[in-house]
């Protein structure tokens, strides 16, 4: 316990600085880009000068970019993120009504992409070069060479306008009223394809490095061991070389954690999810600067939350992780 | 089914619903208005701010104006084009300093209070005049409102202000809102802006961010038994192929404002069931227009605007930009405008040669390379013909020898670099023709506007002469003076060419069958709905 202690500890203080980081960089990227929240905002009204003043002055950018990233940092510390000129509301309110969808959408489809992925790993890799080998191999790799929106977009026409057994889009039935089990059952349907759609995609990566993990431990001397000891096959793919084989895997779980999050980018566009990856889209095109800052903090605390996590179960998973570590 | 086809001319006559390819166009509509029913639609974009009467802008209008109506709306067949909504009649005096309005008796506000001219005074006086995007210009003049009873308002101006520019401006710059939510506190952080009350034949019900607006039966509507619907959902589509696939799979009934891409009309129009509809939208016309930055000494000569012009196959552009649903633009004013609109002006027929020889006389000899200059070509982002269009232009110019460089944006850069910065030489852009010049037109090309204000003359350009025609029509009180002075308008931007009008166009509605009364006006999709059901 005290090794995972240690571990937390010292990320948390690197993590400080990692987020520090990604605030003042997000915030310069973002006066880089040509334009401001007033520019976005009098394209769909159009107005006068003294109309384009009064909303500079109103939302506070008529003051120097210096004196606004302070004033921000200092509420920040505050654990106020500020309010969005767009939204007109509370940047926290804003993003903690979206969170959960992104977050559903991200643990559905890592759940998808890791279970799916890994057990057709195992289920290939137990007989290298096998006719079922290749095949999932070769599958998985046209998955993964298709690109999400695409394949959103082919999911939604087959199954949502031919078939029509599931919906096209949305993260619920819109105002259905629906309480309960009912509202679960509801939104569980509305996922499957952005689920699908987000998860197929990676799925390719978890079979491909199962696989290729497993082909790599068979040759081990202790596999030969296992064998002459006269254990079953089956005992022997599981216990022994898939277990050693999964190790590389759950490290490829916290690094993917970020890149699935840009991927819902995409996937909450074309399925209308109304998650984080949108919003953050939105925020981009109305130059609403908190509001990005908001939900890049929240995506980076959630990235450094879930890559702790990772850390801390290989430090239970692989005991010789953790010990060099504390030793160091 | 019938194959599926438009010419421009129908589109502009704005006679007779534009042809429905459909398989059964008889069932469903011109049947007697069916009671009941939730429409479901799809919503591009998510304005925040809900309040026509600060934001006068189509986003706004297209959910807001069946929750808040205006004094008076378009008509295709009412006199000056207006039809009745809170004001039953309005009357101009002579001498321009004074419009009456009488109000509408009975009307309730949605949360009960009765509607009076306390409000028509409130609303222009207090947010029309200072806050308002349109209404800060228009009713810049506007220095009281009487209100000798609770059903007159009479607005005395400072300065005598046209009749018909008041009345043309009705039924985009009068939403009126309760004097008694907005009279406490601030105007702008007013909760009623995202929640908004009015008099309309809707109630707003509630707004999920990022999925949809809903909107309640209004069952105190003065209207007689009006709304026929119970229920609006817009429902928020932000991919672009989204609102055909959720029209197929029937879980909307309609797609306005081009939601479905022209390059998908013909498909659609095939499936049965639903309808193409070009007709609605003769009031919020759209200008292709190429703007130029006279700051460019090669741009400042007239022979070489002249050339550009010449250089543009406008046909061509409807054809292939529009797919045929747009009309090629000989000036400032669109050719569907009933009121101003004159075909007497200059034209620019497609003729590279004659382009080409412009160019030499100008001065401006093709080197070796073959180029005479460079240039760099901004197009706007906002639609996708805006941004095709740049691409055409580009090779356009390339044939007569101007070497142009597309530069590519989003909106937020596109306006600074534009209208702020005058960081282009040329720029493709679509301005709004509202129903009158001065509204948003003569903006485009006056002279002495404040950088950073957009959708208006950032280009550098001066003309004595047209800056005082501008001026003396701002002031003509008498109405056929007033047009005339308008015309003589178009015919000195066509002669100088400040900027280049390429094309007019407009939307498009994509609809089930069972949607009845659609398009009826000339602003049917930023009108207030109370006629519109559902039926079977």
């Amino acid at each position: 316990m005290t090794r995972a202690l240690t571990l937390l500890r010292r990320r948390l203080v690197g993590s400080i600085f990692v987020l520090l980081i990604v605030v003042v960089g997000t915030f310069l990227l973002l006066e880089a880009a040509p334009g401001d929240a007033v520019d976005a905002y009098i394209v769909s009204t159009g107005g006068d000068a003294g109309m384009i003043e009064l909303l500079r002055h109103r939302w506070g950018l008529d003051q120097s970019e210096l004196t606004r990233l302070a004033n921000y940092l200092w509420a920040l510390l505050h654990l106020d993120l500020g309010q969005s000129v767009t939204f007109s509301r509370p940047i926290r309110d804003v993003i903690l009504e979206r969170l959960p969808n992104t977050l559903l959408l991200m643990v559905s489809a890592t759940a998808l992409s890791f279970g799916l992925g890994s057990a057709l790993g195992i289920y290939a890799g137990a007989r290298p070069g096998s006719f079922r080998d290749r095949f999932l191999s070769i599958g998985s790799l046209a998955l993964y060479a298709v690109p999400g929106f695409w394949l959103g977009l082919v999911l939604i026409v087959v199954f949502a306008v031919d078939l029509r057994w599931l919906p096209i889009g949305g993260i619920e039935t819109l105002a259905s009223d629906k309480t309960g089990l009912d509202r679960a059952a509801d939104i569980a349907v509305h996922l499957v394809l952005p689920v699908s759609a987000l998860g197929f995609i990676y799925l390719a990566l978890y079979l491909r490095m199962m696989r290729a993990g497993m082909a790599e431990v068979w040759r081990l001397d202790f596999v030969l061991a296992a064998r002459a000891k006269g254990l079953s096959r089956r005992r022997i793919v599981l216990a022994h070389v898939a277990r050693n084989a999964l190790l590389p895997l759950v490290t490829m779980l916290g690094l993917q954690s970020a890149q699935m999050l840009g991927g819902s980018v995409v996937i909450e566009s074309v399925f209308s999810v109304p998650g984080l990856g949108r919003l953050a889209q939105e925020a981009v095109a109305a130059r609403d600067t908190p509001l990005l800052l908001g939900i890049i903090l929240t995506s980076a605390v959630l990235v450094i939350v879930i890559n702790l996590a990772v850390d801390i179960a290989y430090a239970f998973l692989d005991p010789r992780v953790g010990a060099g570590e504390a030793g160091a | 089914m019938s194959g599926f086809t438009i010419s421009r001319r129908t589109m502009l006559a704005g006679s007779a619903m534009l042809l429905a390819s459909t398989a059964m166009p008889t069932s469903g509509w011109a049947q007697t208005p069916k009671k009941g029913g939730r429409l479901v639609l799809a919503a591009d974009s998510e304005p925040r701010n809900l309040n026509p009467a600060i934001v006068a802008s189509n986003g706004v209008f297209f959910i807001s104006s069946k929750i808040v109506e205006t004094l008076a709306e378009a008509s295709f067949d009412g006199k000056d084009g207006l039809a009745p909504r809170l004001a039953l009649s309005w009357e101009g005096a002579a001498d321009g300093l004074s419009v009456t309005f009488k109000l509408r008796d009975g009307v309730k506000w949605h949360d009960g209070k009765p509607f009076t001219s306390a409000d028509v005074a409130f609303s222009a006086l207090q947010i029309w005049k200072p806050l308002q995007n349109l209404g800060r210009t228009v009713f810049k003049d506007l220095a009281a409102v009487d209100t000798p009873d609770d059903l007159t308002a009479v607005f005395k101006f400072a300065k005598p202000t046209p009749f018909q520019l008041i009345r043309n401006a009705l039924p985009a710059l009068s939403s009126v809102v309760p004097k008694h939510i907005y009279e406490v506190g601030k105007i702008e952080d007013n909760p009623a802006n995202n929640a908004p009350i009015g008099t309309g034949p809707f109630k707003f019900g509630e707004y999920k961010a990022g999925q949809y607006y809903r909107l309640t039966k209004n069952a105190d509507y003065w209207g007689k038994d009006e709304p026929y619907l119970d229920e609006i959902i817009y429902q928020v589509l932000p991919d672009r192929t989204s609102a055909a696939s959720a029209l197929e799979a029937e879980e909307i009934q309609l797609a306005a404002f081009s939601a479905v891409p022209l390059a998908d009309l013909e498909r659609i129009s095939k499936v049965p069931g639903l309808k193409v509809i070009s007709k609605g939208y003769e009031g919020l016309t759209y200008q292709l227009v190429v703007e130029i930055n006279h700051r460019r000494k090669e741009l400042a000569d007239v022979k070489v605007r002249q050339a550009i012009a010449h250089a543009i196959d406008k046909d061509f552009v409807v054809k292939t930009v529009f797919l045929g649903y747009a009309a090629t633009a000989t000036g400032p004013v669109p050719k569907n405008d009933p009121q101003f609109y004159t075909a007497d002006v200059p034209t620019y027929a497609f003729d590279v040669a004659k382009a080409n020889a412009l160019l030499d006389e100008a001065g401006y000899k093709k080197g070796a390379d073959g180029n005479r200059f460079s240039l760099k070509l901004l197009p706007a982002p906002y639609f996708n013909e805006t941004k095709q269009f740049g691409d055409y232009l580009r090779q356009a110019l390339a044939a007569i020898g101007i070497d142009a460089q597309l530069v590519n944006n989003d909106s937020a850069a596109h306006i600074k670099a534009v209208y702020t910065d005058h960081a282009f030489d040329l720029a493709v852009g679509p301005p709004v023709f509202r129903g009158d010049p001065a509204i948003s037109t003569t903006i485009l090309v006056q002279s002495g506007i404040p950088d950073g204000v957009p959708f208006s003359n950032q280009g550098g350009y001066k003309n004595d002469a047209l800056d005082a025609l501008i001026a003396k029509a701002s002031e003509t009180l008498d109405t056929a003076a007033r047009t005339n002075l308008y015309k003589e308008f178009q015919k000195e931007v066509a002669t100088d060419l400040p900027l280049i009008n390429v094309a007019e166009w407009s939307f498009i509605s994509v609809a089930r069958d069972t949607v009845g009364n659609i398009a009826n006006n000339p602003r049917w999709a930023v009108s207030n709905w109370a006629d519109t059901y559902l039926a079977g």
